[in-house]
């Protein structure tokens, strides 16, 4: 037990790693903040796509979206960071995963609207165009608004996932969290940063878990 | 083709399909200023499908409408424009849940006639009070009877001050307790002069209130006229036999 304490929850090491650890935090802070609403934006252009009348389009959507959901996204991430430089693309580290982000998790976010944009009453589709509205107007002022509230919860999931999988920028050496965490552990001989990182996850994420959780009970109660 | 100068809609000739079922099979219909018809028939006789051309939300495949001389099926029409101008009201209300009463009345008077906010609010005032709800502004469909929730629903297409209305099975979806509000506006609205055209089971009303009744079955008219005659001496045993089934 008390080597478990020593090198899990050793408050020395913690002290030693904590200013690494806060510049990780930063970093996956500052991912998160670029990459979800990347992701969300990206994710409702290409559920939008897959409303529009032109077969192309529609076609190009789902291969995209297959394609995005079915390719590992670190494989995604190596080939923008490491592979595009070659043709004379280079993103830089924190611009090849939001590249590879928007990619991967617009896929996932269209997927998650195309739902939502599925489940709005063909009536009020209707409604709004017989007052004059434009398909455009009509998708932005009464379909999507109606379409997101009713995906809130896959959203906030999604969201979730997305944070986490942003850990993934560390094999492009961005210095997120994890990876911070990483370094500290090599440099103190000891598992106590990666703990750490561990539980500031959990603290940041825990919050969002309970909304979720409120808006799944709440659907229930509604249906 | 000549068209009659004085007609608020004028269709002629009218077809559509759905696949290979034919739902409309020439229809010919003038409604003039300040005319409310009422259109009956057995379900499946191509009532709603007829409104529903009128405003292009079905594409007929052929024939021709005219909103007061203009032929809306021609190819560079302004579709949004011509749509403001002719209200309609659904069965099932279809009122935007996100979006109070005032909300749901506003947004077509600031997104498609650019009216700015405070302008469209009053308007929207002003119809909601016209339906007697302008205390209801603030309340959200879901926090309305049906009944109400129509009369919104009226509130938001008179609100674009139309030329023509066009109703469809608008008391169909209520409680027989709240049909009455309803049927009270539409009458309230067709002696302002509002013209209107109107599916409808609702006898009593089109008896008291419609100029013309037209009696549709399997995607034909097969007798029009007023509610007089066509309620109580029809040339069509059809009709009788419909008439009756309905009111009995």
């Amino acid at each position: 037990m008390e080597r478990l304490v020593a090198s899990f929850f050793n408050l020395d090491i913690l002290q030693q790693a904590w200013p690494i650890l806060l510049e990780g935090f930063w970093m996956t802070v500052k991912l998160t903040l670029v990459v979800v609403p990347l992701g969300v934006a990206g994710g409702l252009a290409v559920a939008l796509a897959s409303t529009v009348r032109s077969r192309l389009v529609r076609w190009t959507v789902v291969v995209y979206v297959d394609f995005f959901r079915a390719f590992p996204p670190l494989v995604l991430l190596m080939f923008i960071a490491f592979g595009l430089p070659f043709l004379k693309i280079d993103l830089g580290a924190f611009g090849a995963v939001a590249l590879a982000f928007l990619l991967n998790t617009s896929s996932y976010y269209g997927e998650i609207f195309r739902a939502g944009i599925e489940s709005v009453p063909r009536g009020q589709y209707e409604a709004a165009r017989s007052t004059g509205l434009s398909a455009l107007q009509t998708m932005g002022w009464v379909v999507v608004p109606q379409a997101t509230r009713n995906v809130i919860p896959d959203l906030i999931s999604n969201t979730l996932e997305v944070v986490k999988l942003t850990s993934l920028a560390s094999v492009v050496a961005l210095p997120e969290l994890l990876f911070a965490a990483r370094q500290a552990q090599s440099l103190t001989y000891n598992a106590t940063p990666i703990i750490a990182a561990g539980i500031i996850y959990l603290v940041c994420l825990w919050p969002l878990v309970r909304l979720l959780s409120r808006f799944e009970h709440r659907q229930i109660a509604l249906h | 083709m000549s068209h009659d100068q004085a007609a608020i809609l004028e269709v002629r000739g009218l077809h559509k399909s759905f696949g290979s079922l034919e739902v409309l099979k020439g229809v010919d219909l003038v409604v003039r200023p300040r005319e409310l018809v009422f259109v009956i028939g057995p379900s499946g006789s191509g009532k709603s499908t007829l409104l529903r051309c009128c405003n292009r939300l079905e594409e007929p495949n052929a024939g021709s409408i005219r909103i007061e001389g203009v032929d809306i099926l021609a190819p560079r029409v302004d579709i949004n424009a011509v749509r403001q101008r002719i209200g309609m009201v659904f069965q099932s209300f279809n009122l935007y849940p996100h979006l109070n009463a005032l909300g749901n009345v506003t947004l077509a008077l600031r997104k498609v006639a650019g009216k700015p906010r405070e302008q469209a609010e009053a308007a929207a005032m002003q119809a909601l009070a016209r339906v007697g709800l302008a205390e209801k502004a603030k309340s959200y469909p879901n926090e309305l009877s049906g009944g109400q929730q129509q009369r919104v629903a009226i509130a938001r297409a008179i609100a674009l001050e139309p030329v023509v209305m066009l109703f469809d099975e608008p008391t169909s979806a209520l409680d027989p307790e709240l049909v009455g509000s309803v049927l009270a506006v539409m009458r309230e609205l067709r002696e302002s002069g509002m013209t209107m055209v109107v599916v409808s089971h609702e006898m009593r009303f089109a008896r008291s209130a419609a100029d013309r009744v037209i009696f549709m079955d399997h995607g034909r008219i097969l007798e029009e006229g007023p509610p007089a005659q066509l309620f109580n001496a029809p040339d069509h045993p059809r009709i009788r036999e419909f008439i009756a089934s309905i009111e009995h």
